[in-house]
């Protein structure tokens, strides 16, 4: 393989290991779709910040931008709590209203922004080799290491954040009556969802997300009854289905994200399967 | 009650405490006090706010008005002194956690989220899973245990918090008999050691035998008392016997519209206040 | 208004085609997305919506060209897998329907990204125009188009029709309806397909990402409207077809400007207005009821300082002072003010220099308070058995609360009593 082809697969492996961590969570606190929602909802932060920064770089308005999928989850609140629309619909119009707004702004602005529709839905990892930056006298890809730079957050919120992480999955109310201020975990954990997705959004786009977050760690949940295999798991999942997709996607010619996320479907199914034939043994 | 408890603090104060779910009033006024060291039963039919009145102590939702004071203190100050057990319905048992990690969750507490269990900790988490029968469990995976362990790991859970009050909600629901004899062992252990316990439950046939104290509610409290004194046929069958017609009628009226539960912020001068209207 | 009939005069026909397209298309949404938003399987729509992309892309490149029926038909098949699936893992596995649905919704829609992305790849790629599918392209319908997807909408709001009462038996109480005989399985497979049918042919206006927007947006507006179930979904079908039309002419005077994102944003705008606005059941309609009940309370409470300053006072006065009623109970000064002049609007309160008078009715006013008061606080000690020194906190709510029913029936309970628990007197109309 080539040194472009390790570098796509690299970072692709990095984003997914960040998401599957993440998404362990979002499926264990059955919060999936809140994530799906909070992935297109991100969409005119990010063209703002754009639009304000003229650049694609400038990461204090990228992670401004993450703020907007804070905003998009204070708006389905907004609307379940104070206007009493019924939760799944309160998803289902928030999102698709902040991302019609995204579209319509890059559409507005398609000279200024550097962003497509088709970069919106399944992200441009294959330019990943071409975007470099210079360390001395080695050059690196910007993407890589902002998903190594991602996944070392990721990482450290994990292992400072895993005891207040579970027994928030397991037993909010538990937690509560410990006096441990909920509200501020759960703002924090949508806060990292948030981060991960604007920082991914480049490199796998804004919807693949959603199947890098939730289809490794739904697999590894499949398989195994403990927090933290189910965690390392989803992301030896995720891994391998950057390094899968890569492979399918030069043999079809075709997305590389797309590509991704079909692995980790392919996976996710052969692991229903199996689970189903297999005989339950107690 | 003995003389020795009567100078004591109530374990748990409830006054004039007033509840509301999805702006359906639940909790009409409850007034009462438990001593400590006391066995407690909440006894009362189908959807008569046994767990409403529950969450409303643990300040897991917010009263409507009134208040409640632990050991004569507001909860937050007495936080550690409390332990919670939730329905066993409420969480999700295919949840990726052994038995160990359940239990372990009772020594949780803010100061330690971010740092590891220390050796005092993980004693008590073991010496709780004995008494309850699950130390030889202690690896196992939740998912994999019958009703009646899964309400072992909760009560173990509780006794690794090493609390003096213990609120338990249906913690007899669904289990086997031996688990029974369990928990009741536990429990009266517990009593003797002069801790008080608080359970829901909702089977008046064995109420009168597991508890001393019973509190007896149907929306409303019926009575509260040693169990001799509120286990009269009129008690029972004013608390079994049906809603009070003009109260559901009052909270239908109240969920409907967009009145306030109770009034905001009112406050007579003085002299004019004390129900003398 | 002159430039909208403008545009609709000089409109040649082929965009005259896209507009009737699209509003077909989006009341066909709208009318089935009502009965999915009534089961809570709006997001169901939505993952049905991304789950037919992989289906349309297999039936192109088995087909080899862009044909609308042959391209439905893939639709409708990936679609049905997406709903069986997802139900199957729902049910069949620990996952939850909510993950099963963000499994499914993401993993189609990959696969579907991944094989148009092959289309475009391959020689007849470009000519496909399948990345249509992902935003839609009104703008592109051609008259073929309309007939096809144009009739299917007819169809499908024809189907609505025809099973009214089924679905929407089905939706409200699935276990009556098979009580009553109602086939349920068959009439659940007959919804989920007129569903998956409406999302197929409603993506060519929007795109698949949008979708769940046509499905979902116009019965949430529609719902804060109305409670009853027919008002709900014409409401929903005009919501739907104005934002068609709005969005259209949208994109007509900005033409770089894609037509899907602007209906959805039309629609989600009268949507957020509806929940917002509307009367009775919007959020402003309802702090503005709860505004008037303060008020209402508050000039209650005015009225009841008053006659207790009648009733404690040993000379009687005809003229109170302001300074009186704060003696009895602490109104804010201007709230108490403002309150005095409602009351004095509503012939209840008489007025002269800074001094007061109850009028007739407002004396019988005060008094229906105090009564309900007393009886209220008659009733708490002796059906709930309350002490009597906890119960005035609850009764100074319940006093503004009680309706007359309410009132007959504790009277009758309680017997007509002469005092309360505190051993005031409880006034009756014709006590004076």
């Amino acid at each position: 393989m080539t040194i472009e082809a390790w570098y796509i697969i690299i970072t692709g492996a990095l984003i997914a290991a960040s998401t599957a961590i993440l998404g362990s969570f979002l499926v264990l606190r059955k919060m999936a779709m809140l994530g799906d929602a909070i992935s297109h909802a991100v969409l005119p932060g990010i063209v703002v910040a754009f639009l304000l920064s003229g650049e694609r770089d400038s990461t204090l308005l990228l992670i401004g931008a993450a703020f907007s999928g804070l905003l998009a989850s204070l708006l389905i609140e907004l609307l379940h709590r104070k206007a009493r629309l019924q939760e799944d619909a309160s998803i289902g119009v928030s999102f698709t209203w902040l991302f019609a707004m995204g579209v319509l702004l890059i559409s507005a602005y398609t000279g200024q922004v550097d962003l497509d529709q088709e970069c919106v839905l399944y992200g441009e990892i294959a330019y990943v080799p071409l975007d470099l930056m210079a360390f001395g006298n080695t050059y690196l890809p910007r993407p890589l290491l902002v998903a190594a730079l991602l996944f070392l957050i990721v990482l450290l919120y994990l292992l400072f954040s895993f005891k207040g992480l579970k027994l928030m999955s397991f037993n909010p109310d538990f937690a509560q009556s410990l006096g441990i201020r909920t509200q501020v975990w759960h703002f924090t954990f949508m806060a990292m969802v948030s981060l991960t997705t604007v920082l991914a959004f480049e490199i796998v786009g804004a919807i693949l997300i959603v199947a890098l977050l939730v289809v490794p760690a739904a697999t590894a949940f499949l398989w195994t009854r403990a927090l933290i295999p189910m965690i390392v798991l989803a992301v030896f999942i995720g891994v391998l289905s950057s390094f899968g997709g890569y492979g399918l996607a030069s043999v079809l010619k075709g997305s590389i994200a797309g590509a991704m996320v079909s692995v980790a479907g392919l996976l996710f199914f052969s692991s229903l399967l199996i689970k189903l034939l297999t005989p339950k043994k107690n | 009650m003995k003389n020795k408890d009567i100078n004591k603090v109530p374990s748990l104060e409830v006054h004039n405490l007033a509840a509301s779910y999805n702006r359906m009033p639940v909790l009409w006024d409850i007034d009462f006090q438990i001593p400590q060291g006391v066995l407690t039963g909440i006894v009362g039919p189908n959807g008569s706010g046994k767990t409403t009145l529950l969450r409303n102590i643990m300040g897991l939702m917010k009263a409507d008005s009134g208040y409640v004071k632990i050991f004569g203190e507001d909860l937050n100050k007495v936080r550690e002194r409390v332990s919670y057990v939730p329905q066993r319905e409420s969480v999700d048992w295919t949840f990726p956690a052994s038995v160990r990690e359940v239990v372990e969750m009772g020594r949780y507490r803010n100061a330690n989220l971010m740092r590891r269990l220390s050796k005092t900790d993980k004693e008590k988490v073991n010496i709780a899973l004995e008494k309850v029968g699950m130390l030889e469990y202690a690896n196992r995976q939740i998912s994999q245990l019958s009703g009646g362990q899964q309400q072992r790991v909760f009560l173990a859970r509780s006794l690794a918090q090493d609390a003096d009050l213990y609120l338990m909600d249906e913690p007899f629901v669904g289990v086997d008999a031996a688990t029974e004899e369990a928990i009741l062992e536990v429990l009266s252990e517990l009593r003797n050691e002069g801790k008080t316990v608080v359970i829901v439950h909702h089977d008046l046939q064995t109420a009168y035998q597991y508890f001393n104290w019973i509190i007896l509610l149907n929306t409303r409290l019926v009575a509260a008392g040693p169990k001799e004194e509120v286990f009269l046929q009129e008690n029972l069958r004013e608390a079994y016997g049906g809603r009070l017609t003009i109260l559901s009628k009052l909270s239908n009226l109240i969920a409907k519209s967009e009145f306030p539960v109770r009034e905001k912020g009112f406050k007579e001068t003085e002299g004019s206040g004390d129900g003398q209207s | 208004m002159a430039s909208l009939s403008n545009y609709i005069s000089i409109l040649d026909p082929s965009l005259l085609v896209v507009m009737a397209g699209t509003v077909l298309l989006s009341i066909s949404a709208s009318l089935v997305g009502t009965f999915a938003f009534l089961q809570k399987r709006s997001l169901v729509g939505d993952a049905v919506a991304h789950a037919i992309l992989p289906g349309i892309a297999l039936a192109f490149i088995l087909k080899g060209e862009k044909d609308p029926l042959i391209l439905l038909f893939g639709a409708l098949i990936s679609g049905w897998i997406a709903i069986a699936l997802m139900d199957f893992i729902s049910t069949k596995t620990k996952l939850s329907s909510d993950t099963a649905i963000a499994t499914i919704l993401s993993v189609f829609f990959g696969f579907g990204i991944l094989l148009l992305t092959y289309i475009q790849g391959q020689a007849n790629g470009n000519q496909a125009g399948l990345d249509q599918f992902l935003f839609g392209k009104a703008a592109a319908m051609r008259q073929s188009d309309l007939w096809v997807y144009g009739g299917l909408a007819l169809v499908l709001i024809l189907a609505v029709f025809l099973f009214f009462k089924e679905f929407s038996l089905l939706s409200f109480n699935p276990d009556f309806a098979q009580s009553l005989g109602l086939p349920v399985k068959t009439l659940r497979f007959i919804l989920n397909t007129l569903m998956v049918l409406a999302i197929a042919v409603g993506i060519q206006a929007v795109g698949v990402v949008l979708m769940a927007a046509l499905l979902i947006t116009p019965s949430a507006a529609a719902r804060s409207w109305t409670d009853s179930l027919k008002p709900m979904m014409l409401i929903a079908a005009m919501m739907a077809a104005l934002s068609s039309f709005a969005g259209s002419y949208l994109s007509f005077i900005a033409p770089s400007m894609p037509t899907g994102p602007w209906i959805v944003m039309s629609l989600s705008l009268m949507a957020l207005a509806s929940l917002f606005f509307a009367p009775k059941r919007g959020m402003l309609a309802r702090l503005l009821q709860q505004k008037k009940h303060q008020r209402k309370i508050r000039n209650e409470n005015i009225l009841k300082a008053i006659y207790h300053f009648s009733e404690r006072s040993d000379q009687q006065k005809d003229w109170l002072r302001i300074e009186d009623i704060q003696g009895i109970r602490a109104f804010k000064n201007d709230s108490l003010k403002e309150g005095l002049k409602q009351l004095n609007r509503k012939g209840l309160l008489l007025l002269k220099s800074h001094q007061l008078q109850l009028s007739k009715r407002g004396e019988q006013e005060a008094m229906r308070i105090v009564r309900l008061h007393r009886l209220w606080e008659m009733y708490l000690t002796q059906r709930l058995r309350l002490k009597s020194d906890h119960i005035h906190p609850n009764a100074e709510t319940m006093e503004h609360i009680i309706s007359p029913e309410i009132e007959a029936q504790l009277l009758r309970e309680l017997d007509y009593p002469d005092l309360d628990p505190h051993q005031s007197p409880i006034p009756y109309e014709n006590d004076n």
